[in-house]
């Protein structure tokens, strides 16, 4: 009886988790009907994309439920948090996983290397998404970092033959489990500095003002920046991005830079606005600077770029900064249009990978700029589809990312912010150069310059039908995004932190 | 009340239009596809016509109608909606572009016969029109620059239409890469007056301006959207896409330069009238741009051979003479406007006729190699007069009253700049005639130049008749604006204000100002028939190879015409090689497009540090964290 | 108590896992290197734990423990991927992909 009431767990709280745990279940699933019957992994798929629906219906209730009774509440001795901000990122982890699982079937396929794991790996990783976004306490950040970047570190290898996917696997786990080392530093510290890992207890405790030790907690603060800053992929933590962008199979790619994003963000937001509110005069100079090199960084580098997977890379990383821009500003409106960036951004990335991965043929043959030559006229609708995606990543108006770059930046104009949003505004000028040359060259460039191959000539690309429901999602709410955010602004207004 | 009710279709027409076209693709055979574009601006046309004599029902001061259709963007505090204003401004705005728009999708119609990407470039048209209904329409600066956007990233696709040559993509290119220079500007701008007045609608931001900007604040917003106005209309030292965009199709051309993306500048300056009078500083700096280049456009446009490109310097210069008059302000944005509309019909005439000259000289652009051709291409021929007339200023065109109305409202503003301006504005006006009637003897007169195999014809229907239909406003427009009546500006004093009113009756100064205009350009098109029809080849060849000094020439009767070639043509080529090629090509083409390079050049730098190894990834992951760290402990330290 | 005794321990390993991560080629000492931070971390978690005088620390401990084995579990099936294709685990040899 004394035993028993020691050892007695924690109310068992299902519904904060109920998401994560369809994922994590549906994986466990896959993995099982792996060891039954090895069946075409096309089922595994559809089980997966399944889970994902299944688990975006409960975040969505979560949502409801937590908007509408108005009852955010700390679930699991403070583990998780269950808030407007967690369900909404939940939910947008969702939809990332969707499309990664949509857009996979007739990559692999094509590849060569479709084994149903891949879809429980994916699903972990996504449910170490969710967890990331619900994670009120340091330890519950650090564990979903961890479960998702492993299973992504695998999924980056995953053509395991391919010389370029396995530099990819190699050089995100290396420089992967380095940065989680800092993290997890940065973690120590702010433990080392408050005696609480609890994100919620850890503001309490600096409100009350009884910080004994502030340096302990301005270094963890900076490394914990820094390990956060590797997964958003900012400058100069970035420097793994490109190489394994360009290596990994394209639908990780896909996966990778939106759900590894909303985490990396998540988690970031997380600790600084809830555990080091107190301290936010120390960390918003950090977030300013970081945006500011991220932006341009990305944009100068993505401008020198000659393979197309390596551009669109430099080009999340520039996006990347354009949603720090948001976090920086400290205003209410500028971390709603970092919100609503970050899902218009979700969207542009996997829709542009997903045509990019149709497009590079078998062992993604065909990445480089000169191969995109004339693409019109040999792929006139996905041509046309991937001109879409840029001009929305160059924020022409009617698309989601114009939307995007203007709620940002009204953010930072209402912090009167000026040097971000000039920057911001040479950075958005910049990237529009290089998105718009790859515009030129699938429309403007038949002729061949002298040294240069002639583009193959190659059979039509076919679509399965789970690439064009992924494709045609993406278009859609990108274009509808651009025309009616109203929905989507307000809902990331209502993601409110907590505490 | 129902008319009004329905604008909103006006830009819609032709974006649901273009998406039908992106969507059917080839499937839609040629003609069609033209004439549903077609079809689709002339409806818009038909719709804004409804809402104009809507508007005329009404009175006066109850002619701005504003409609919202649905909450947009949320921004700060407030909520940036999606509204449309009809009010006589922008109802003469959407005249211009669906009406001049209309006729050159027909014209296209015959112009791009045969081309393999009909579809197409129909879509891009009805793209382009429609963002600038958005534009136009708009009542909110977000809404504008939505359209602004949209309008550049069309004509990107528009100049770069025919890209079998790589100039076209470079063309393509720089005319994107020079306008988001100046979208730069504008938005800067616009965040500017969005955190001083905190919102971004027209209505809010006219009344609350005046009382919370002050002078710098106001002059710094201007200068900001002065910028975006450069980049789009073309002026000083942002212009330099618009010559290099002749690259793409002519109709493209004659939409770019006559009713829509140049006009968006002047249209957004007079927009903004309220904001441009708070600032006496940025008025002044607009007057000078625009003169400016008003002046340096028509130098130059004297020095080329390439029958659009005259044209594409002209367009430049009277932009100028439209953002002087909107920058002066009072009468001048009236008579800006004037300008812009008298100025879209002659100028989509004039280049709709050079197209018909393209077509009928076999794709032949070299003025060198025409000649001689008001027999061949008669329509053509008169029409082309007509516009060129228009042009110059010659009595009773269009042309004529529109510049004049300009430079009267320099005069009048009673400055010394605006005098200056003025003074400038007439010199400008000589050299307009004369470059045009330089152009006018070149193509139309004299002995044929043209090459053994080509056989020169006029064009078919569908082209000669909107040149005829376009000939009438270019002939008839300048009514408009008589001075004395000044319909236009009665009908524009709802939204400028009563100091848009000119003096009611036709006084001495006003009459003498137009004798001058009319005399300044009178005499500018003598010598331009002097030198480019009197005088002999040779004449030209001896005087070209003298500079300035006495030139001996005995016979009385040719010596001033000698004197003014020997003043203009050797010194004009010269001043226009130097400002054509030295301050063009190396100094303005330099800066802008050194800018970009400077970049590349940064990235190609930058990627090198991306070497591959990942020691020095971690090493750079590291130092970055040390740089943190370093500066946590030292503002920690310091605190 | 002696924190500072632990907290200069751990930094000096930490720092020493850097080094290595910075200084060595071979893509198994690189491994090693990021264990020994780890380690070096875990240090620290326990003697904060202790000098706050709750379980956390120890628990978190624990965590990471689990965590870098999954780590270099993964890490050391990707070396050896490469080693098969390559017939080498110098990191250097790694940079099919630049710029």
């Amino acid at each position: 009886m004394l035993i028993a009431d020691a050892i007695a767990a924690p109310p068992s709280d299902w519904w904060a988790i109920a998401p994560q745990l369809v994922l994590g279940g549906t994986a466990v699933v896959i993995i099982l009907m792996i060891c039954v019957k090895r069946v075409d992994p096309g089922w595994n798929a559809l089980v997966a994309a399944v889970g994902t629906v299944a688990s975006g219906v409960f975040a969505w209730e979560q949502w409801r439920q937590v908007t509408t009774d108005a009852n955010p509440r700390l679930a699991y001795s403070g583990m998780i948090a269950v808030d407007g901000f967690s369900a909404f990122l939940v939910l947008v982890v969702c939809v990332a996983a969707f499309l990664g699982v949509l857009l996979a079937d007739q990559y692999f396929k094509r590849e060569g290397i479709d084994r149903g794991e891949y879809y429980a790996l994916l699903l972990f990783s996504a449910c170490g998404m969710q967890f990331m976004a619900a994670a009120n306490n340091l330890v519950m950040v650090f564990v979903a970092l961890e479960l998702l970047s492993i299973c992504l570190y695998v999924l980056s290898a995953w053509n395991r033959d391919d010389s370029r996917s396995q530099e990819a696997g190699a050089k995100y786990l290396l420089l992967g489990a380095y940065s989680s080392a800092i993290l997890l530093f940065g973690i120590a510290l702010l433990y080392g500095g408050t005696g609480t890992t609890n994100l919620a207890r850890m503001a309490e405790i600096f409100s009350e003002n009884v910080t004994r030790e502030p340096g302990l907690v301005l270094l963890g603060m900076v490394f914990v920046i820094v390990g956060l800053g590797f997964k958003i992929a900012a400058v100069p933590f970035h420097m793994w991005t490109p190489d394994v962008y360009q290596g990994a199979p394209t639908p990780v790619v896909g996966f990778m830079a939106s759900g590894a994003k909303i985490a990396g963000f998540a988690g970031l937001f997380r600790v600084l606005e809830t555990g080091l509110a107190a301290f936010e005069f120390d960390w918003q100079p950090l977030l300013v600077g970081l945006a500011i090199v991220t932006m341009l960084g990305g944009s100068i580098l993505a401008i020198a770029q000659r393979d197309v997977k390596r551009m669109l890379a430099y080009s999340s990383i520039a996006h990347a900064g354009f949603i720090l821009t948001g976090l920086a500003s400290g205003t209410a409106a500028g971390v709603r249009g970092a919100l609503f960036y970050l899902v218009a951004y979700v969207f542009m990335i996997a829709g542009a990978f997903g045509v990019v991965a149709l497009l590079a043929r078998r062992g993604e043959r065909y990445t480089s700029l000169d191969d995109y030559r004339d693409m019109f006229r040999r792929e006139p609708v996905l041509a046309t589809v991937l001109a879409f995606f840029l001009f929305a990543m160059a924020g022409i108006p009617g698309t989601s990312g114009f939307v995007a770059k203007f709620a940002v930046f009204t953010g930072v104009a209402d912090a009167h912010q000026w040097v971000l949003l000039t920057v911001g505004t040479v950075a958005s000028v910049i990237s529009a150069y290089f998105y718009l040359r790859l515009v030129v060259y699938m429309y403007m460039r038949p002729e061949v310059d002298e040294g240069e191959a002639q583009p193959a000539a190659l059979p039509r690309v076919r679509w399965a039908p789970a690439t064009v429901v992924a494709l045609v999602l993406t278009v859609f709410f990108t274009i509808q995004l651009g025309i009616l955010p109203q929905g989507l602004l307000d809902m990331a207004g209502k993601a409110t932190l907590l505490f | 009340m129902q008319i009004l009710d329905s604008a909103w279709l006006i830009p819609v027409i032709p974006l649901v239009s273009a998406g039908v076209l992106a969507l059917a693709g080839r499937r839609l055979k040629e003609p069609i596809a033209g004439w549903v574009a077609t079809v689709a601006v002339g409806a818009s046309f038909v719709l804004s016509f409804g809402q104009l004599i809507a508007l005329v029902g009404r009175p006066p001061e109850a002619r701005t109608f504003v409609r919202t259709l649905y909450e947009w963007i949320p921004a700060g505090g407030f909520r940036v909606p999606v509204s449309y204003r009809i009010d006589p401004l922008s109802v003469v705005m959407i005249l211009l572009i669906t009406g001049v728009g209309a006729l050159i999708h027909l014209y296209a119609i015959g112009y791009m016969k045969g081309d393999r990407d009909f579809t197409r470039f129909f879509f891009y048209l009805n793209l382009f029109v429609g963002s600038m209904l958005v534009l136009v329409l708009a009542d909110n600066y977000l809404l504008l620059f939505v359209g602004w956007e949209l309008v550049g990233a069309c004509s990107y696709l528009l100049i770069g239409f025919w890209y079998q040559s790589s100039p076209n993509a470079t063309a393509a290119k720089k005319a994107f890469v020079v306008n988001r220079v100046g979208d730069f500007g504008f938005v800067v701008g616009l965040m500017l007056i969005f955190s001083v007045v905190g919102s971004l609608d027209y209505g809010a931001v006219f009344s609350i301006a005046p009382s919370v900007m002050t002078a710098a604040m106001a002059t710094a917003v201007c200068l900001c959207l002065l910028v975006g106005a450069t980049g789009k209309s073309a002026q000083i030292p942002l212009y330099v896409w618009l010559p290099d965009a002749m690259a793409g199709p002519t109709p493209v051309s004659a939409l770019i330069h006559a009713a829509t993306m140049v006009t968006a500048g002047v249209y957004m300056i007079a927009r903004s009238f309220v904001l441009w009078d708070l600032s006496p500083t940025a008025q002044g700096i607009t007057v000078a741009i625009g003169i400016i280049t008003a002046l340096v456009a028509a130098v130059i446009a004297i020095g080329q051979f390439n029958i659009k490109k005259v044209l594409a310097y002209s367009t430049v210069s009277q932009l100028g003479y439209m953002i002087a008059g909107v920058g002066v302000g009072g009468a001048g944005y009236a008579a800006g406007i004037f300008h812009l509309l008298a100025h879209g019909f002659f100028k989509a005439l004039l280049f709709l006729c050079a197209g018909s000259v393209i077509v009928g000289m076999h794709h032949e652009e070299d003025m060198r190699k025409m000649g001689g051709l008001r027999t061949k291409m008669p329509i053509t021929f008169i029409t082309y007069t007509i516009g060129f007339l228009a042009l110059d200023g010659i009595f009773p065109f269009a042309g004529y009253f529109s510049k004049d109305g300009i430079l009267a409202a320099l005069f009048e503003h009673g400055t010394w700049w605006s005098q200056v301006a003025w003074a400038l504005g007439l010199v400008g006006a000589f050299l307009t005639a004369t470059y045009m009637a330089r152009q006018w003897f070149m193509v139309f007169f004299g002995k044929p130049r043209w090459d053994e195999d080509v056989h020169p014809h006029e064009s078919p229907w569908l082209m000669t008749v909107p040149l005829i239909v376009l000939a009438i406003p270019s002939t008839l427009f300048g009514t408009a604006g008589l001075p004395g009546f000044n319909q236009l500006h009665r009908w524009l004093e709802p939204v400028f204000g009563v100091a848009g009113g000119e003096p009611e009756l036709l006084n001495a100064t006003t009459f003498a100002l137009l004798l001058t205009s009319l005399v300044v350009a009178g005499s500018g098109l003598v010598v331009g028939w002097a030198i480019w029809y009197r005088a002999t080849a040779d004449q030209r060849a001896t005087l070209a190879g003298r500079l300035g000094g006495v030139v001996p020439f005995v016979r009385n009767k040719l010596y001033v015409d000698e004197a003014y070639a020997a003043t203009f043509e050797r010194p004009g080529y010269r001043l226009t090689a130097v400002l054509g090629d030295e301050m063009d090509q190396r100094g303005i083409d330099w800066l802008v497009m050194g800018t970009g390079a400077a970049f590349k050049r940064a990235g190609a730098w930058f990627s090198k540090g991306q070497n591959g190894l990942i020691r020095a990834y971690a090493a750079v992951m590291g130092a970055g964290a040390l740089v943190f760290v370093v500066y946590v402990l030292a503002r920690g330290v310091s605190r | 108590m002696k924190l500072n005794l632990f907290l200069t321990l751990s930094a000096f390993l930490f720092c020493l896992g850097v080094y290595g991560m910075l200084a060595r080629r071979n893509a198994v000492m690189i491994l090693m290197s990021i264990e020994l931070m780890l380690n070096a971390i875990n240090i620290n978690l326990v003697a904060f734990g202790a000098l706050h005088g709750n379980l956390t620390g120890q628990i978190f401990a624990f965590f990471v423990i689990a965590v870098a084995a999954a780590e270099v579990g993964i890490g050391l099936a990707i070396v050896l991927l490469i080693y098969r294709n390559r017939a080498s685990v110098n990191v250097d040899d790694v940079d099919l992909m630049k710029g």
